[in-house]
């Protein structure tokens, strides 16, 4: 039987059907999935799409955080199946307590949209698992709340314990601390990036590269990595 | 009907981008005394019956796990009008 991966539509999602896109062309089943029920639908592992849930009312992501959906996904996470929070996904983790720190509107005060070059700094989780530790990687980033914060006594753990999972490598494109771009928790099934695998994971489509334009298939790896850690497992 | 007013404002340590953007815009209308702006948010939750301490205790729950983010913000003020 294939994979089972479940992709969360919020009122507000816009990279939804991208993310579906993506599990599909990791060879695994995207099973749409919907903010207002407390159904997840025998999934094998889930991921919280980019977009403005709510219109981002409040802060981005709060009110997503306390979606019907969300205390599933909190139980679910807590039993070790991954997760992955793309840019508003991201925002939601951690306004859902399940991954550390908060994010702040861009340092710039614009809305960003680049290529950006990322450094994996722990390729021990669920969805990193088909990089390696230090490995340079590049993903499109579209974000206006992208700054990553958290005071310093959090800071010293999520270094201590390995939690990053990726910095912004080149420029920091939002004045995260310390170039954070992507978190892990401690048991590694639970990842959250502000930037977008979901857009890199077809020829002709993604981020150009040194050896041809928009060939940047970097992301992929991340929903392959989903399928090896659940084969795994 | 009474209110609770719940005040929001963006810790003092971190970078206010709205803030900055209005510091900014102040600066060079000459007004050039009002050196630090920062931006807050203000909540009005509107009680049906009384407030009691049970509901004014409620409020605060709700002020400092869903209105703030206490990693990012600080409930300033909750105050009964």
């Amino acid at each position: 039987m294939a994979t089972r991966i479940g992709v969360v539509t919020f009122p507000g999602s816009l990279d939804d059907r991208d993310a579906q896109r993506a599990v599909r062309a990791a060879g695994a089943e995207a099973v749409a999935l919907w903010h207002g029920s407390h159904d997840l639908d025998g999934v094998d592992a889930v991921i919280l799409p980019g977009g403005f849930s709510y219109g981002d009312y409040l802060r981005a992501g709060a009110i997503a955080a306390l979606a019907p959906i969300m205390t599933e996904i909190k139980q679910a996470a807590a039993k070790g199946v991954p997760v992955l929070g793309i840019c508003n996904g991201f925002q939601m983790l951690v306004e859902a307590h399940l991954l550390p720190g908060g994010l702040l509107r861009n340092a710039h005060q614009q809305f960003i949209r680049r290529d950006q070059k990322l450094v994996v700094a722990n390729s021990d989780t669920a969805w990193t698992n088909r990089f390696k530790t230090g490995e340079e990687i590049v993903i499109p980033l579209k974000n206006a709340d992208g700054g990553f914060t958290a005071d310093a006594e959090t800071l010293k753990r999520i270094n201590g314990e390995n939690l990053v999972a990726f910095r912004y490598a080149g420029v920091n494109p939002n004045g995260s601390i310390d170039d954070i771009a992507g978190l892990t928790n401690e048991r590694g099934n639970v990842v959250g990036l502000m930037p977008h695998p979901e857009h890199a994971v077809e020829p002709g489509f993604g981020p150009s590269t040194t050896n041809a334009m928009r060939s940047g298939v970097d992301g992929l790896r991340f929903f392959e990595g989903a399928l090896n850690a659940l084969q795994v497992a | 009907m009474p209110t609770i007013v719940v005040d929001v404002m963006p810790k003092a340590e971190l970078l206010d981008p709205q803030g900055k953007a209005v510091t900014g815009s102040l600066a060079r209308l000459g007004h050039g005394a009002f050196q630090n702006v920062r931006i807050g948010k203000r909540v009005e939750l509107t009680v049906e019956g009384e407030v009691t301490d049970e509901v004014l205790a409620e409020a605060k729950t709700i002020a400092e796990e869903i209105l703030s983010n206490q990693v990012i913000e600080d409930v300033v003020s909750i105050e009964v009008v």
